[in-house]
């Protein structure tokens, strides 16, 4: 409990008990409710059912698929470079690894080619170039981030003092 | 976030709260990285940014003239929420063109901003208790609202950009409305977090004493400095930023934008190469129905109905225009030369002299905005035409064949294709 803000000690045992906290932060969360609503009413006039699972579902599948999956995955490349003793290799991997994943994570339609024949229909161009540009693009920052690396090592080996030897 | 209300007692929680195995553990949270800096620097620039989105969201809605007739209008059940609407200019003439490649290009920027911050809270998605007062509960309810609908916003605006009509309903409604909803839920967030975010910027002395809910109180090994983090996150902002800025910068730029919809290559070479939004296949135009013989332009106003063919609008005056065209889709084209029929020469044909509203009509069989109304200073606009030939030749089958209307600074789907029947009134 020794991290734990002084407020907690003051836990509620039930919400009948719930104190009510700051009256102008209830008035301003009211407020936004309010408009909320007025949007939210028109948002599922349609298609309520669907709306609300994009609405909560992307959010949860934000916060219980996306985040552990990338979480697991930056640990497997620090736990793989530890393996091999070299915990300094880590960022060489996670770069281009990130920022290639998030080209394919925006463009995945395109890249994917799901949406090929309406993409092809609608402005008259083959959405096949996707997947070769991304693989390109992916590619060159990898092998960017290995000469970089590369170029690193050797700078380091030739600074290092003869006595290290 | 919201959670579902747990009812316990104290030692209950601090039982889940100890054990470091469980998300609710703040112990279970091991990244050196998170802590109030780290997030209330994402907060700031989003505060900015999403700003930027919804004010460019917004015009872009104006931009479509949707008080001016029902055919304008995805979202005929706004109520209050078009109170601010405006009769939206034809100057500058690449006014739609700045203000929605602003909008698209700046959201797919900023999302790596966006998973960083949710990133750097998520351990306040499972924080317990779930409520520590009234006000604690609805600002966690309202948080869903934040989340939920950031993320509804930018993935339907991504999905839309790239034709994946997947989402439940039509864009338009969804986009808009879930704005709305995003952003009642941004304003409250803004005022509670705002003033915390500025005082943890100026003030970053005091951080490491100051208790928060962010740091982690058992932190793993850094393999990454925080600042080095955040280049990471403008890297990849980036490197989205550069592959897609070129759709709406057009001209040799395009091919840079090389993941982007409408960025690489053009469709075509030659004069009726650029960019196409709708070929005559999608919206299945019959090529017997555009023949010469065949197709006339019917033009309805105060005198009565003309039939016109495409010869008899070759005999008019024909004048030039030079004009981008500017999707809501975000990517745009350089300025196009066009040469035509002025609109408000036929206006004056069917016994207006001072144009007024205009209603014009497409061949078209499938897809939105078959029809769209100009209003009468767009009519009015000398620069407005109804174009026969692009870049000197006659239009391709793609771009509109026989006919097209073209107008400064409105927003592509107004640029009417494939023109059948221009009815000339008030709306």
């Amino acid at each position: 409990m020794r991290r734990m803000p002084p407020t907690k000690r003051r836990m509620p045992v039930a919400l009948h008990r719930l104190p009510l906290g700051s009256p102008l932060q209830i008035l301003l969360l009211a407020c936004s409710f309010a408009l909320a609503g007025y949007a939210g009413v028109r948002l599922l006039a349609d298609d309520w059912f669907g709306v609300a699972l994009w609405f909560v579902g992307a959010a949860l599948l934000h916060d219980l698929v996306l985040v552990p999956l990338y979480t697991v995955a930056d640990r497997a490349v620090i736990r793989g470079s530890d393996a091999v003793g070299r915990r300094a290799w880590t960022p060489y991997v996670r770069v281009p690894a990130v920022l290639s994943g998030l080209l394919l994570l925006v463009w995945f339609p395109l890249i994917s080619g799901r949406v090929a024949e309406r993409y092809r229909l609608g402005t008259g161009l083959s959405s096949d170039v996707f997947l070769g540009r991304w693989l390109l693009i992916t590619a060159v920052l990898f092998g960017g981030s290995a000469l970089l690396l590369v170029l690193r090592l050797r700078r380091a080996t030739k600074l290092r003092p003869p006595a290290d030897h | 976030m919201g959670c579902a209300p747990v009812l316990g007692g104290h030692a209950a929680y601090g039982r889940i709260m100890r054990d470091s195995r469980l998300p609710s553990s703040p112990g279970f949270w091991r990244s050196p990285l998170r802590g109030p800096w780290f997030t209330s620097v994402l907060g700031v620039v989003l505060l900015g940014g999403i700003t930027v989105l919804f004010v460019t969201g917004l015009v872009s809605y104006a931009a479509y003239n949707p008080g001016l007739s029902p055919v304008n209008d995805q979202t005929p059940g706004k109520g209050l929420l078009g109170f601010y609407l405006f009769a939206w200019p034809t100057n500058p003439h690449w006014l739609y063109r700045f203000t929605q490649g602003v909008h698209v290009t700046l959201g797919i920027t900023l999302i790596p901003v966006l998973l960083a911050k949710l990133w750097s809270v998520v351990p306040k998605l499972f924080a317990l208790p779930p409520a520590r007062s009234l006000a604690h509960a609805l600002e966690r309810l309202s948080l869903l609202l934040l989340v939920g609908g950031a993320l509804f916003e930018f993935v339907t605006g991504v999905l839309n950009i790239q034709l994946d009509y997947i989402f439940p309903g039509s864009f338009y409604p969804l986009h808009f409305y879930g704005a709305w909803v995003f952003f009642a839920a941004f304003l409250a967030h803004t005022v509670l977090k705002l003033p915390v975010a500025v005082r943890t910027l100026r003030d970053r002395r005091g951080e490491k004493d100051e208790r928060d809910d962010l740091t982690s109180p058992r932190p793993g090994r850094p393999t990454l400095s925080r600042r080095g983090a955040l280049r990471l996150v403008g890297g990849g902002s980036l490197l989205l930023f550069v592959t897609t800025v070129g759709q709406s910068l057009g001209g040799a730029l395009r091919s840079t934008a090389l993941l982007a919809p409408h960025g690489g290559s053009d469709p075509g070479s030659g004069p009726g190469g650029f960019q196409i939004n709708k070929t005559a296949a999608y919206a299945g135009i019959d090529a017997k129905e555009t023949t010469d013989d065949a197709w006339r332009l019917v033009v309805t106003g105060r005198t009565g109905a003309v039939r016109l063919s495409r010869a008899d609008l070759l005999k008019m005056d024909l004048h030039s225009s030079a004009l981008p065209i500017a999707c809501v889709e975000g990517w745009s084209t350089d300025d196009q030369w066009w040469r035509g029929v002025r609109l408000r020469d036929l206006a004056a044909l069917v016994g207006y002299d001072d144009p007024p509203d205009l209603l014009v009509e497409s061949l078209q069989r499938r897809g939105g905005f078959r029809r769209a109304a100009l209003r009468a200073d767009q009519v009015a606009d000398s620069r407005s035409l109804l174009a026969l030939f692009a870049n000197g030749e006659d239009l391709t089958p793609d771009h509109g064949h026989p006919a097209r209307v073209i107008v400064p600074a409105a927003p592509g789907v107004l640029n009417t294709k494939w023109v059948a029947r221009m009815t000339f009134g008030d709306l």
